[in-house]
């Protein structure tokens, strides 16, 4: 019998007003050792953390933008986005950084990580998961 | 299979109450701890929003919170349900898994 349950890590904070994204990305990298079914989902203001061009050299925090591009190494590789969060604040797919993996069941094809989703199908990602934590 | 939402923050601080009622399903619950409590005020721009999810979802809140802010049960939405700790834990076993709204 497996042992996998179902996780899914709900981002909904900006990245560097709050230290909530940089804990999340800490405890999805930690999680990710002991092979769950991991999920990511980004809604409301979470969705900013995924944003192309953050530069945080003047504010002295590290810029840990440039880690949700490893998640794939750690099978980490379904991040669920939701669109009206994009839309209510002015963004598209566009603004968010290529996230991509591997895909070990497909001759190791590249494959986007980034799922835009409704918020109907957002709710249906939440309520098929074993765990949910929140950050 | 039903999921039970705590919501700890007034809705008229974050979104985090708006955007917990936009993602509930039918049959899931709602539970308002700490200042999460100002979402049932009956006479809130809130009431009315939460009054129509009332339906689909069950909705409580912490009455030790409500109790501490000074909210009285006559200034509460009539369709929250109090509860008391040990309340909590019950909903918390009746439901197959419980998220925060932070």
């Amino acid at each position: 019998m497996s042992d996998t349950k179902k996780f899914l890590y709900v981002n909904r904070k900006a990245p560097y007003g709050t230290i909530y994204a940089l804990e999340s990305l800490e405890v999805v990298l930690i999680g990710a050792a002991f092979e769950q079914d991991v999920s990511l989902a980004f809604l409301d203001d979470g969705v900013f953390q995924l944003t192309k061009g953050q530069k945080t050299d003047g504010i002295g925090i590290k810029n840990f933008s440039p880690t949700f591009r490893a998640l794939g190494d750690y099978e980490v590789t379904k991040l669920y986005v939701e669109k009206e969060s994009l839309e209510e604040r002015g963004l598209t797919e566009d603004d968010l950084q290529e996230i991509m993996y591997e895909d070990e069941d497909d001759d190791w094809e590249e494959k986007p990580s980034i799922r835009l989703v409704s918020r109907a199908e957002m709710a249906d990602v939440m309520a098929d998961q074993d765990v949910v934590l929140s950050f | 299979m039903s999921t039970l939402h705590t919501v700890n923050k007034s809705p008229f601080a974050t979104q985090a109450l708006m955007s917990c009622l936009n993602h509930c399903k039918d049959g899931d619950a709602v539970l308002m701890i700490e200042d999460g409590v100002y979402g049932a005020l009956a006479a809130s721009g809130m009431a009315e929003f939460v009054k129509s999810k009332s339906g689909s979802v069950s909705i409580y809140i912490m009455s030790p919170d409500a109790d501490a802010r000074g909210l009285a049960a006559e200034k509460l939405l009539g369709e929250v349900t109090g509860v008391d700790y040990a309340g909590f834990v019950n909903l918390v076993t009746e439901h197959d898994r419980t998220q925060s709204w932070l």
